[in-house]
């Protein structure tokens, strides 16, 4: 009976806890992008993920979202195991990418409406839906403009109600904020930090605003090249580093020196791109 | 099965909405089809081999067929490049549909690009043997656009960005259409030329287009259809596991 109880109580444990990351490594040949990763998100947190630029902060985010395969480690999200699991994981979170995502040829309904075909909701919740967020982020005008007319503010913004349309138990939000203004900002964060207290949505996010962090997260875990260096709430990073704001915490966690993105193809494949008379 | 019919819905829409690309798409083609059709009709007939219009008219549809197919394919590395591949990875729905979705929505584009090229053919002066059997004539074309799609989307797996354009042009696309029969007849060609269109995909696509359109064949309906669709089954069980596979 003991046993039992004791079985149940390691069960709900583990229920709780909504992400659950242990010695995750990505290696792309020499290079060795997430090192050791561990850590733990519990159901129902806001979670903030910082680190410079290049840090493996995407990286990380990719394996959890099933986008990349770990090198080796283990993940697991809502109680499903990454590599074992993965369509159970994908049901259960939104993400909102750091990079666009959106088809540009399509109007903004139509991206939302295909992103609610692909999770399976049903039409008229779907239909709803659309309407409720497009009003949300205020694009209720532009609902059947196209989105290569719109400004990067707007499109930032269309990402992100598409990320929560489907209500999912946890929000991934890669630099959400980069591009938006404050006022938007404000908006966004206290419409997901009622979703976070009514519905207890889970919300991992990362950013390079540091004000903002510390105003949201709840908890935050600071990644440099590939290791966590700290994780706790802002007054524990405060505390560990005898500083005084989370900003001068990170850096005295990081370091001063500037870091450099790996640069992708992306631009010459714009420029290419271009040059063919496909406007995207 | 809604995941089909979305990702192919998208293509359909995106083919609607640029009308430059489709006139762009049917400008080479018709090229060939003035030019080659008009320019060497009189020796054609003069070698007794009949009118080169009605003969050029499939082999010109065939060739817009594998361009616009093999390119809606390859849309795949846009995708990837400009993100939208992410959001149809991480939804929960099998890679397999995705994938079938985007190869059924290039295949009926390139179908309708290939179709539009026999209608203009028609204004100029191309004759169909049995104008009753066009609407086949354009199954038969969505179907051959579904084979090269499928390959297109296995380019589409293997190559990260369009470094690899170029090669894949003047190395397979070309030499595909050039050599499949499409501009000359494969009945009195040198028996290298012959094998070789043996090994060609498109010679079956354009002998089954021809058969429908003008009645003549080299190899035989039956045998083309054959060829098609066992080897676009072949390319999806491929395309699919590569596909699979991928990252972003």
């Amino acid at each position: 009976m003991k046993d039992a109880e004791a079985d149940q109580r390691a069960g709900l444990f583990k229920l709780s806890e909504m992400i659950d990351v242990q010695h995750l490594v990505k290696r792309y040949g020499d290079f060795e992008a997430v090192k050791d990763v561990s850590f733990n998100v519990p159901e129902g947190e806001i979670f903030a993920f910082l680190g410079p630029n290049g840090a493996g902060k995407s990286t990380t985010i990719k394996m959890l979202t099933t986008l990349l395969r770990p090198t080796s480690g283990r993940i697991v999200i809502n109680g499903h195991d990454a590599a074992r699991d993965a369509f159970a994981i994908r049901r259960s979170f939104g993400i909102v990418f750091q990079d666009p995502s959106l088809d540009e040829e399509l109007t903004a309904w139509e991206n939302m409406e295909f992103h609610g075909v692909l999770y399976d909701m049903p039409r008229d919740l779907r239909h709803k839906r659309i309407d409720e967020l497009l009003k949300f982020v205020d694009l209720q005008d532009r609902t059947h403009s196209r989105v290569r007319d719109f400004s990067g503010g707007m499109k930032r913004r269309l990402e992100i109600a598409r990320g929560l349309m489907h209500q999912p138990k946890i929000i991934f939000l890669d630099e959400p904020t980069l591009g938006l203004d404050p006022q938007t900002r404000n908006h966004m964060w206290s419409y997901l930090k009622s979703l976070n207290a009514e519905q207890g949505t889970t919300i991992f996010f990362t950013t390079h605003y540091m004000e903002e962090a510390a105003k949201i997260a709840q908890r935050i875990a600071i990644i440099d090249r590939g290791v966590i260096v700290a994780t706790g709430t802002t007054e524990e990073l405060k505390a560990q580093t005898g500083t005084d704001s989370l900003e001068a915490a990170f850096l005295e966690l990081t370091g001063k020196a500037i870091r450099d993105e790996d640069s992708s193809s992306l631009d010459r494949i714009r420029n290419m791109s271009r040059m063919w008379g496909r406007n995207r | 099965m809604k995941t089909i019919y979305v990702l192919w819905l998208r293509q359909i829409k995106r083919f609607l909405r640029s009308p430059t690309r489709i006139v762009g798409a049917l400008g080479q083609p018709l090229l060939y089809f003035l030019a080659m059709g008009f320019g060497f009709g009189s020796i054609f007939r003069q070698a007794g081999a009949g009118n080169y219009i009605d003969f050029l008219a499939p082999g010109i549809m065939g060739m817009a067929i594998i361009f616009s197919a093999v390119f809606s394919g390859m849309d795949l590395i846009w995708d990837r490049q400009f993100g939208f591949l992410k959001e149809t990875l991480v939804a929960p729905v099998s890679r397999f549909n995705i994938m079938l979705g985007r190869i059924l929505g290039g295949a009926t584009t390139a179908g309708c690009q290939g179709f539009i090229v026999i209608l203009i053919a028609i204004l100029v002066g191309f004759r169909p043997h049995d104008p009753w059997l066009l609407p086949l004539v354009f199954l038969v074309g969505v179907l051959v656009a579904f084979l090269f799609a499928a390959f297109g989307m296995l380019l589409g797996t293997l190559m990260r960005d369009m470094q690899g354009f170029p090669l894949i042009m003047n190395f397979l696309i070309m030499p595909m259409f050039f050599l499949s029969g499409a501009m000359f007849p494969l009945d009195n060609v040198p028996t290298a030329l012959q094998v070789i269109a043996l090994f060609d995909p498109l010679s079956y696509g354009v002998d089954a287009l021809r058969y429908l359109l003008t009645g003549v064949t080299h190899f035989s309906l039956a045998l083309d259809i054959g060829v098609i669709v066992g080897l676009s089954m072949l390319l999806v069980v491929l395309a699919s596991s590569a596909f699979g596979r991928m990252q972003v």
